[in-house]
């Protein structure tokens, strides 16, 4: 090959797309309350939209608490997605007013990822969001989309967290609510601010036995009405008092002592700390974020053409110090975990591994390794949720981080004693659902895309093995390798 | 030159090996990263160390079965690798590439189907055949940047993160001092291993270097079971199974962009990882069944003909200049020795290595990015 020739790189992405199979003027991610009423806008409007919702999700993501922490107390009736496709759409009447608005609704309908040119990317023919069902994925083009993902469950680690039984306020208040599927009887719940008090008063109200509420700071922290509803329904709140340690069998939790010893019989302990908005697809799309302590953590800054809309814009703003009070909790447990207690459930990381950055068990740890530390990794820099990620695979496994990326950001903002602030979030990277490859995978990929495709850049010279450069031999490698790139 | 110090911009892995070369050889090691070591392209690879085609390549086989030991920390490194065609196409290409290494003296070994699936029980029936090769094989690109930057400092070498390189201070025909906002460092030697922003940085120094940077992909799947043979590639798709049990695999289209001195802008990923993970679901259909769970993009850059870049420039005649034109992390064993001894001898002890100098591009247009069609989309 000349130093200097004309050419055309074929085994650049230009032009090699897939379009849209579908397009929108609008697309809402999330049939919540605030994406119905985005969706009917929409219509109302006189736009073509299409709302989506992943609900009712699989008995097989259930169990990997995705999308929300379900701790395994659902019933063997979500295995039945007909079923539970049902009792999806009876739960919220609103949807229906939607379809007679004209909005089109998709049910069991994932969005795994919101893709557009900006930094770094400049080669997609318009900007589209990736959907995927139970039979496949395609994508779909939008004007502008609305996303109401809602809040998610904040997890943090205790002894037997990681056992059915311990699952978050938003699971439980979706399983009561929507899919009229949750397996436990008695629950001790986890917080006294508004959302364990409301979520308290659901539980009763759904026939529930509620053992106790359990609060880590001296005195209840919810609305004062809320408490005293709850008293007068006989469930006492223990102040000052966080889980010491929790009694299982082969069905999961059966019971739960308080650091004071008080001891309580349960099925479920529900974990009612906090929620987080579900930013997943925003930050996945690097769209601007922003820390909002008042609101539940990081929430998108928002931009003409991304709404985000409901709890997923951030909770509402009560002047409550959501990350003070998260922070409170992850100290507390500090005190009363084991340095073996498991902190990423999907990888096996234990407190003493992500605070020692030590590799996972399944590698040796020669003297160096065990040398480092934390402490050793902070002299170089401060600590990045991504650089542990690495190091310790906390994080890395099948839920996503959605159990413990919240609990290794507190704890390294605790263990390098800095505020929650100054700790980067972790990066979401989509499919923000995990997505068997089947599914994930474009069957019907353009030719251009396959006429494209080379293992890496298709460039003629780089892989000649150096012993035949100048050799008829180059010219035999050249023919029989490159299809692409210039020949 | 024991006792002098080096200064390396840049904490890749081609840089973080370099410094630990040197530092083994008793020199004053600073390695200056703009971020994180490793951050960039060198921990978002497919980890191969395979590469028979690079002068390197001896030395990149000699080192990496002892770099644990070596380095004293974790790489993952593990032997051998499979190319498996599902094609008739591609067998032809590979049993191609079987017999050129039979020729070089490489250990292959034809497999039949039957054998294939021996090796990677998530292989189908669906498959031609494999390449076995006995040599070469794969490790962790994230804890090997990690281990190389421990093994460094270990020695006495330093790593300044969060300190990217602004510029350099020249005396008598040498540099003497590399700038970042912060501080200035005063050194005997540099080595500019910057990746995409070597042109940037090498153009305070007068010297062209013409590299261009694009963006690829890769998908990484729920864990699968162990297979005897984690180091699989084929079908146009390049990859490997974890020591956890995931499958991390790459390949196809790139994007080209244009890199400032500050770096790449962002490195997002498309729905390019819908092709990918077809061509894994054909590749090892045992395993379409399995979740992905991430998906990431990387900026690399090539020089124009897609060799490395390894040189110690004339003027300033203290400079070297490291690019590994997109293939770096399976070399960087080597690619570290040889920038070592470029540093301290002058010349590469091991091997020839004339080809990478940068004189090669002397003939160069100056607009060889537009003529190769090698330019971001407008």
């Amino acid at each position: 090959m000349e130093l200097n020739f004309n050419g055309t790189d074929l085994c650049a992405v230009n032009g090699t797309r897939s379009a849209p199979e579908a397009r929108y003027d609008l697309v809402v991610v999330g049939a919540g309350p605030s994406g119905i009423a985005a969706a009917i806008d929409g219509a109302a409007a006189g736009q073509t939209v299409l709302l989506v919702d992943e609900n009712p999700v699989s008995g097989w993501l259930m169990g990997n608490d995705t999308p929300l922490y379900f701790g395994g107390r659902m019933t063997a009736a979500t295995q039945n997605s007909d079923r539970m496709l049902e009792a999806i759409f009876m739960s919220m009447p609103d949807l229906e007013k939607a379809m007679e608005a004209g909005v089109e609704l998709l049910l069991g309908t994932t969005a795994w990822g919101v893709y557009r040119n900006g930094p770094g990317v400049q080669s997609l023919p318009e900007q589209v969001v990736g959907l995927a069902d139970r039979d496949r994925s395609w994508l779909v083009g939008f004007k502008k989309i609305v996303i109401a993902t809602g809040a998610r469950d904040l997890a943090i680690a205790f002894p037997g967290w990681n056992q059915p039984g311990v699952m978050g306020a938003a699971a439980l208040n979706m399983l009561l609510t929507r899919y009229d599927a949750f397996a436990g009887r008695r629950l001790l719940i986890l917080g006294s601010h508004d959302l364990a008090l409301e979520t308290a008063l659901l539980a009763l109200d759904k026939g529930l036995e509620v053992a106790a509420l359990v609060e880590v700071r001296d005195a209840p922290q919810g609305s004062a009405a809320l408490v005293e509803k709850l008293a007068a329904a006989g469930v006492a709140i223990h102040c000052g008092q966080s889980i010491k340690a929790t009694k299982g069998g082969l069905d999961g939790v059966e019971g739960a002592t308080l650091t004071d010893g008080t001891e309580f019989a349960c099925d479920t302990i529900c974990v009612a700390i906090g929620l987080v908005p579900s930013i997943e697809l925003v930050d996945a799309m690097h769209g601007p974020r922003a820390l909002n302590a008042n609101r539940g953590g990081y929430i998108p800054a928002g931009e003409p053409n991304v709404i985000t809309v409901g709890d997923c814009a951030g909770l509402a703003d009560t002047g409550f110090d959501h990350v003070a009070y998260r922070m409170d909790w992850v100290r507390a447990a500090l005190k009363t975990n084991a340095p073996d207690t498991i902190i990423c459930q999907c990888e096996e990381v234990t407190l003493a591994d992500l605070i020692g950055v030590q590799p996972p068990q399944y590698l040796d740890r020669p003297p160096a390794i065990q040398a480092r530390s934390l402490d050793t990794l902070l002299q170089d820099g401060p600590a990045n949720p991504d650089q542990i990620k690495r190091l310790t695979r906390s994080g890395m496994g099948v839920c996503q981080g959605r159990r413990c990326r919240d609990q290794v950001a507190m704890l390294l903002a605790i263990e390098s004693d800095k505020p929650f602030g100054t700790i980067p979030l972790a990066t979401h990277r989509a499919p923000v659902r995990p997505l068997p490859l089947k599914i994930l995978a474009e069957w019907d990929e353009p030719a251009a895309m396959d006429a494209a495709w080379d293992v890496w850049f298709g460039i003629p010279t780089q892989w000649v093995p150096v012993e035949d450069i100048g050799t008829p031999q180059e010219d035999a490698h050249r023919e029989m390798l490159y299809t692409g790139m210039y020949k | 030159m024991s006792g002098a110090e080096v200064i390396i911009v840049g904490g890749g892995v081609t840089g973080l090996s370099a410094g630990w070369w040197l530092a083994r050889s008793g020199v004053k090691v600073t390695v200056l990263d703009k971020f994180i070591v490793g951050w960039e392209a060198s921990g978002r690879n497919g980890g191969g160390a395979s590469h028979y085609s690079s002068p390197l390549f001896d030395e990149e086989q000699r080192m990496w079965p002892q770099m644990d030991e070596l380095l004293g920390y974790p790489t993952e490194h593990q032997k051998g690798r499979i190319l498996i065609a599902m094609t008739e196409r591609q067998w032809e290409q590979y049993r191609f590439i079987a017999e050129r290494h039979t020729r070089l003296n490489h250990p292959v070994e034809l497999l039949d189907v039957k054998q294939v699936q021996e090796a990677v029980p998530l292989a189908g029936d669906n498959c031609f055949g494999g390449v076995h090769y006995k040599f070469g094989g794969h490790a962790n690109p994230q804890r090997t940047v990690q281990a190389y930057a421990w093994a460094l400092q270990d020695l006495g070498g330093k790593i300044i993160q969060h300190s990217p390189v602004t510029g350099f201070e020249t005396a008598g025909g040498k540099v003497t001092a590399v700038k970042t906002a912060n501080a200035t460092y005063g050194c005997d030697a540099v080595v500019v291993a910057a990746g995409p922003q070597i042109p940037q940085l090498m153009a305070q120094l007068g010297v062209d270097v013409p590299l261009a940077a694009a963006r690829a992909e890769m998908i990484i799947t729920e864990p699968a079971p162990m297979m005897p043979l984690g180091g699989v590639d084929g079908h146009k798709i390049y990859g490997r199974q974890t020591l956890r049990g995931n499958l991390a695999y790459g390949g196809g289209p790139h994007e080209w962009l244009d890199v400032d001195a500050t770096g790449p802008a962002a490195r997002p990923s498309t729905p390019l990882a819908r092709n990918l993970a077809k061509r894994l679901a054909e590749l090892l259909p045992k395993a379409a069944h399995l979740n992905v769970i991430r998906s990431w993009a990387g900026v690399i850059e090539n020089s124009p003909d897609g060799r490395p870049i390894i040189d110690r420039l004339t003027s300033p005649d203290n400079v070297v200049v490291a690019s590994m034109s997109s293939v770096g992390f399976g070399l960087s064993p080597a690619s570290g020795h040889a920038i070592r001894d470029l540093v301290i001898d002058g010349k590469c002890s091991f091997a020839d290595i004339d080809i990478l100098k940068l004189s090669r591009f002397d003939g160069l247009e100056k607009d060889w990015r537009e003529k190769r069609g090698w330019m971001p989309i407008a």
